[in-house]
């Protein structure tokens, strides 16, 4: 231990820690400070950013003791008091904080940038502001808004992007920042790693570190012995089941006799600290068999291939999806040209900057056991009692983490809480247990509150991605340019575990026609096993990666029959009474071919060219399209809970507020909910408060996946608040003196409705006070189901909405480096009604820069079953630099079951965008490819020799294998 | 430390938490540093910005000492001077600096353009050229800027202190002449460019993958009255274990006209005069024979119209932002 002092914010500080100590810690522990944040501690991700002496720099790799005599400024300094600081201010206007997570960081960057550029008098320019931000990442928000908002706080007169919407209502279609987005840019914002619990220890897991082996024996002893390890658990300490899942229980809680992946948990130690608990794990010992491992989709159907779950009656088919629709031969004998290709897409990250973390609490804890409560500015839950386990986790599903914990603990669910904490991103990659149930046995093992934070490294390791697949298909269309027929087969490799493949290839499955009316339709997709890392939900969930194929072919098409490639889409466009390929017959709510003329119009306005030259590079336009269903469809139970309670504050005013276990990731629930609530109560938005994700306080709103969250809890949302108003009724009746019947309600007003005009009228307060007087609670539940849908091969509607979108987007390619850059986006999209214009448009920008990563410049790259992207600087997903300008249309097609109109939009911005892109670079350079991220070696090399295909996409060093089409496995 | 997943085994995996030194010394002196570094006897290592050396330690990939010698403290050592006809730079002068300084801008113009490019701000703005060339691998960015130039490095050690060409520097790939246990490296310097003199920086990077360049070339030219080229110097990386001079190609463009045609040929013996590699994930061969082939003649010509101009024409903006 050694003096360190510092200025931290101003203060003087002096502290006694240890010089191997980085900045980061002693902010985030020594000072409590945790508005800085850590996404990687490799100096990558740019989200540890705080300023000494007034430059940016990562605190996660900076020596404290460097900092000696410094001054330090975190993200805390920068409001004092009530006011904000112009960047705050314009991260809030603009919708510039999604998550959050990465807020700190990019506005400390930012202010050192407006600090320096003011002192020498110079203007912040869009490339200052890409330059100076170049490595400070955010996941979320695609970085517009982040560049329009700091451009904002530099005095520049540039207003939010807000698309043109439908007229709004009191809430309902008004802009708005998400309720939390104040506490998110003054670094008050809590997420799991900012809690600490009096007496908490930290926990680590061991993991397999191999793909495939038999454990013959795992030896804990010495692990044990150490001082300062309070517990050591194998699979022999869970009590309950040893499995968990979502849809399949399949994955070990510690593994027992096997372990299928590197990331596999084979133990888990709690100790005081993450130091001591690392070294416990070196000294557990595990004595394993190796086993060849399988690490290809096609060959792990090959029977001579070892099999991952032994006792499985189809060996690695996790599952063979199936959709026909006319009969396949007809549709190609009806055709005049036929394109038959292969596509390959990759597995990838999803790189949420806040890397997993959970805390469990062991059952009758109380703080005041440990020493605490102690800090004063504990977080919810911090200093309170607990009686049940409790885990405190960013989580997508907390009902579900809560049933998984307490099968593998072998409790009743209800004696288990879940409390969802903010979440630094999810994008499908925070649905699968992580460290939930570790946690959990951990806690109760050591009667302490237990951390397992995981390093960036870890997570990437552990989690889900998104499904490598191969896709060979068969378009055919009529001379005319009439789609008479698709067929194609797609391999899906799921990883070591089932997660969600089932679900997300049978999407993949089901949208391999693309949002066209096609007549005759065969599609067989093969989910099998390996011993890559599992494979999940991501963000376009199996959609992103039929689209690429599908577009792909669409446009060799368009280019055959020599017809315009907007034009050839717009003639086989789903629409009001059209067909899907699973049977469903479109009833209302398909703006495909709206969306398709927005973009239209946009494109060919003056002098538009599809493509030109510019000193060495081309420029080429690219167009896709896409579509997205909304909820669980396939006749799964697809419901939400809500409940709405009105109190009155202490001015009599009446505040609401709304509950459910809804997560919220960045997408900008919380503020759909509080519109639903305004809208129906007639309290303002600043009066209402959502509360989501508490298992003992909020009702389930089920999983937040598959764009349902503004549908289902939305709907639930609005009808609990509706449920309030009807339970309130006879109390207004009987104020106005007249029948419950005859009582209306408009906007936060009761009035009778035989006597409108210049009738009596009662105010929402004194109905709610009178109410209350009488023992009657302002409170309801609203169970809200959605509408059935019917499960795949059965007909019928299979999803209960869908949103669909058209992106058209503007590439340059350097011809002579074979560089990609694209430089402009325009978008048009389909999401029924626009309940919040910022964040939906948050979400549009948020999802094409994701997608442009997809197609540039993310794999998630994996050598015979061990990754190779083991480090963020591995993983590159696009940053600043590559944000290309966006231009954004709401289409806004009514679904008559939505809420307000609306259906889901999470996903779908992030489906079309990197077949555009490809398509653009085929445009430019006349060479078509294949297999994503584009690889500008190879594309380079093919420009070059003439070659008009590319096979290889970055990180896939062969050829893309045959594919037989149809068949059984 | 060796293996793809070698810090993901039980014993490694915990890349965060290791703890990669015990006791952080910022010495006032060069003599009071090599002290320290002798009393630790190796056991202790020198750090400038700690972007290269703490993430290495922290990947498994070097093993964690017990001491790191800090110069950030030593008067003289943080600053850019000119000295007996060099611009002398001191080893914990940072990126950020030396692309803001206009000396280094006009006299030394594609070190920095070199310097620009690495990482970002943040790491710019601790991560030192020294720590740069003491790193060696055979593209650091810096290190092929400076090279170009015909830089010198200082090096402390207990028996004194000398000045080094920088090729010398170079053992092999991360192998440095310096030992970072024992020895300080203290300041760079180079001529700067004079009339009639230029030069350029130029790299490839992969959008994806590891934040190393595919090709990074350096150019530094003199011409005469005639716009004939007296002299030329020309850095390649990677190509080779070590920092590469393209003797060949200065070879082929010595005495002769400032030509584009004569670009091109230096280019293509620049091409012969390297054995490059396939790298996995990073660059074929031929798209770095491509590279070599179709920028370096961008590069020259931009050195050279440098020269004649006097003024910085092309100079891009220090960046890493357009990589
Ligand atoms: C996100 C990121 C991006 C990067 N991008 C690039 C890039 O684009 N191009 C590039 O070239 N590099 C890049 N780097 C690597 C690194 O930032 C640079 O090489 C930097 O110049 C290293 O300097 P440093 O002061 O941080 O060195 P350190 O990490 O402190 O030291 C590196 C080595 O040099 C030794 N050393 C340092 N100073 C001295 C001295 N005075 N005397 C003797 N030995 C010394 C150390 O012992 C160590 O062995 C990147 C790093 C990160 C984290
Ligand atoms: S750069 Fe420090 S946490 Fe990522
Ligand atoms: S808001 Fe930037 S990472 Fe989520």
């Amino acid at each position: 231990m050694s003096r360190l002092q510092l200025t931290v914010n101003g203060q003087a500080v002096d502290l006694d820690v240890p010089e191997s100590r980085y900045l980061s810690a002693v902010l985030r522990e020594d000072l409590r400070l945790t508005g800085t944040k850590i996404g990687c501690n490799e100096a990558e991700c740019g989200i540890c950013t705080v300023l000494v002496d007034g430059t940016p720099v990562n605190s996660c790799i900076y020596p404290a003791f460097k900092a000696r005599g410094a001054h330090v400024e975190t993200i805390e300094s920068l409001s004092r008091g009530e006011k904000l600081h112009p960047l705050q201010q314009a991260f809030l206007d603009h919708g510039a904080v999604q998550c959050g997570i990465c807020t700190p960081g990019l506005i400390m960057t930012a202010k050192a940038l407006l600090d320096t550029k003011n002192s020498r008098n110079e203007a912040v320019t869009t490339d200052a502001i890409k330059i100076a931000l170049k490595d400070s990442y955010c996941r979320c928000t695609g970085y517009q808004s982040v560049i329009h908002a700091i451009q904002q706080a530099a005095g520049q007169d540039v207003p939010p992007y807000i698309p043109k919407t439908r007229s709004p209502g009191l809430a309902v279609g008004q802009a708005r920042p998400n309720p939390d987005a104040l506490a998110k840019i003054t670094g008050r914002a809590r997420f799991s790693d900012d809690y600490h619990f009096p007496g908490m220890l930290h926990a680590r897991t061991l993991r397999a570190g191999r793909p495939h082996a038999r454990i013959r024996s795992i030896d804990t002893k010495a692990a044990c012995a150490l001082p300062g390890v309070h517990a050591v658990l194998t699979h022999e300490d869970v009590p309950g089941r040893n499995l968990h899942g979502l849809v399949t229980v399949d994955w070990p809680v510690l593994c027992a006799d096997k372990v299928r992946y590197t990331g596999d948990a084979v133990a888990i130690v709690a100790a005081d600290s993450e130091e001591i608990a690392s070294q416990a794990l070196e000294l557990i010992c595990v004595d394993y068999e190796e086993l060849p491992a399988v690490s290809d989709a096609i060959e792990a159907l090959d029977p001579q291939s070892p099999v991952l779950h032994e006792g499985r009656p189809d060996g690695n088919l996790l599952k063979h999806i199936k959709v026909v629709k006319g009969d396949i031969e007809t549709g190609f004998a009806e055709a005049d040209i036929v394109v038959d290709r292969s596509y390959r897409t990759p597995s990838t990250e999803h790189m949420f900057l806040e890397p997993e973390c959970a805390i469990g609490i062991p059952a009758g804890y109380n703080p005041a056991n440990y020493g605490g409560p102690c800090d004063p500015a504990a977080a919810r839950g911090e200093t309170a009692i607990h009686d049940k386990t409790s885990i405190y986790v960013g989580s997508q599903i907390p009902y579900l983490d809560r049933d998984q914990v307490a099968a593998s603990l072998g409790v009743e669910p209800d004696s288990i809480r879940v409390v969802a904490t903010l979440m630094g991103g999810g994008f499908g990659g925070k649905e699968d247990v992580a460290g939930q149930i570790h946690v959990a046995l951990l806690a109760e093992a050591s009667q302490h509150p237990v951390k397992m934070l995981y390093s960036r490294q870890e997570s990437l390791l552990f989690h889900p991605k998104r499904h490598a697949t191969l896709i060979r298909i068969r378009t055919g269309a009529t001379r005319e340019g009439k789609l008479t027929a698709v067929q194609a087969t797609l391999y899906g490799d799921g990883g070591a575990y089932a997660s969600l493949s089932d679900k997300v290839l049978t999407r993949a499955t089901t949208h391999a026609s693309g949002p066209y009316d096609v007549p005759h339709v065969k599609v067989d997709c093969f989910a099998v096993y390996t011993n890559n890392v599992p494979c999940g939900a991501f963000r376009g969930f199996g959609v992103s990666q039929s689209c690429f194929a599908v577009e792909s072919n669409m446009d060799i098409l368009a280019e055959q029959l020599g017809l315009d490639a907007l034009e050839f889409r717009r003639m086989n466009a789903l629409d009001v009474g059209s067909v899907t390929c699973t049977g469903q017959v479109m009833r209302e709510s398909v703006g495909l071919n709206e969306c398709i003329n927005k973009i239209d119009e946009d494109m060919r306005s003056d002098a538009f060219h599809w493509t030109w030259e510019e000193g060495t590079s081309r420029f080429a336009w690219g167009l896709a399209v896409g579509y997205k269903n909304t909820g669980l469809g396939g006749g799964a139970p697809d419901k939400a809970s809500a409940e709405v309670e009105i109190r009155l504050d202490e001015q009599n005013e009446p505040r609401a507020e709304v509950r459910t276990s809804s997560a919220e990731m960045g997408q900008g629930l919380p503020a759909v909910l509080a519109a639903c609530a305004t809208e129906e109560l007639g309290i303002p938005l600043r009066h209402v408060n959502v509360l989501l994700g508490d298992t003992d306080y909020c009702p389930d709103g089920g999983p937040t996946t598959a764009s349902r969250q503004t549908f289902v809890s939305g709907n639930a949302a609005r009808l609990a608040a509706g449920a309030v108003v009807q339970k309130l009724t006879p109390t207004a009746a009987e104020l106005l003196a007249c029948e419950p019947a005859d009582v209306l309600f408009d906007q936060g007003i009761f009035t009778q409705a035989q006597a409108e005009a210049g009738g009596q009228t009662k105010s929402l307060a004194e109905v709610v006070r009178r109410a209350a007087e009488a023992g009657t609670q302002a409170r309801a539940s609203y169970e809200y189901w959605a509408p059935k849908t019917q499960p795949l091969g059965t007909g019928g509607d299979m999803h209960f909405a869908f949103g669909f979108c058209a992106q058209a987007v503007l590439c340059e390619v350097e011809m002579g480096t074979g560089k990609v850059h694209v430089r402009k986006v325009i978008a048009a999209h389909d999401v029924g009604r626009a309940i919040n214009p910022l964040t939906l448009e948050g979400q549009i920008e948020g999802g094409i820069v994701m997608c442009m990563g997809y197609a540039l410049t993310e794999h998630f790259i994996q050598e015979q079953a061990e990754p190779w992207s083991t480090v963020m600087s591995r993983y590159k997903m696009p940053s600043i630099k590559h944000t290309p300008e966006i231009i954004s249309h709401i289409v806004e097609d009514a679904t008559s079951t939505g809420p307000y109109g609306a259906k889901g939009v999470g996903e779908l911005p992030s489906i079309p965008t990197s077949a555009a892109i490809t398509n653009a670079i085929y445009r430019a350079t006349g060479v078509r490819v294949m297999s994503l991220p584009v690889d500008q070696d190879e594309l380079l090399m093919a420009m070059r020799s003439g070659a008009a295909e590319v096979e290889m996409g970055w990180g896939d060093q062969s050829p893309i294998p045959a594919v037989t089409l149809g068949g059984e496995a | 430390m060796s293996g793809r997943l070698a810090f993901l085994r039980a014993s490694e995996q915990e890349i965060a938490i290791k703890i990669c030194w015990k006791n952080y010394h910022s010495p006032d002196s060069v003599e009071a540093a090599i002290e320290l570094l002798n009393h630790y006897d190796g056991r202790a290592q020198v750090i400038g910005g700690g972007t290269d050396l703490l993430l290495e330690i922290q990947q498994g990939l070097r093993p964690p000492v017990e001491a790191m010698i800090d110069p950030a403290r030593i008067a003289g050592l943080d600053r850019i001077i000119l000295d007996d006809g060099h611009i002398v730079i001191g080893c914990t002068v940072t990126h950020s600096r030396i692309i803001e300084d206009e000396r280094i801008i006009q006299h030394g113009t594609c070190l920095a353009e070199s310097c620009g490019v690495i990482g970002g701000p943040q790491v710019r703005n601790v991560g030192t050229l020294a720590g740069n060339v003491a790193h060696a691998l055979p593209a650091g960015d810096g290190t092929i800027g400076l090279l170009a130039l015909d830089g010198e490095v200082e090096v402390a050690d207990v028996s004194g202190s000398r000045w080094m060409p920088l090729q010398d520097a170079f053992l092999g790939p991360g192998k440095s002449a310096i030992d970072h246990h024992r020895a300080l490296l203290t300041r760079l310097r180079f001529k700067p460019t004079g009339v009639l003199e230029g030069s350029a920086f130029f790299r490839v990077m992969r959008p994806q993958g590891v934040a190393l360049p595919m090709i990074a070339m350096a150019a530094r030219l003199q011409l005469d009255e005639q716009h004939h080229i007296s002299s030329a110097r020309i850095s390649i990386g990677p190509a080779g274990p070590v920092p590469h001079l393209a003797e060949a190609a200065m070879e082929v463009l010595v005495h002769g006209p400032a030509s584009r045609e004569q670009f091109r040929e230096a280019s293509e013996a620049a091409v012969s005069g390297v054995s490059l590699r396939s790298s996995k994930y990073r660059a074929t061969r031929e798209y770095r024979e491509e590279m070599i082939r179709s920028q370096l003649p961008d590069v020259l010509a931009r050195a050279s119209e440098r020269a004649v101009n006097g003024s910085l024409a092309g100079l891009t903006e220090p960046q890493g932002a357009w990589q």
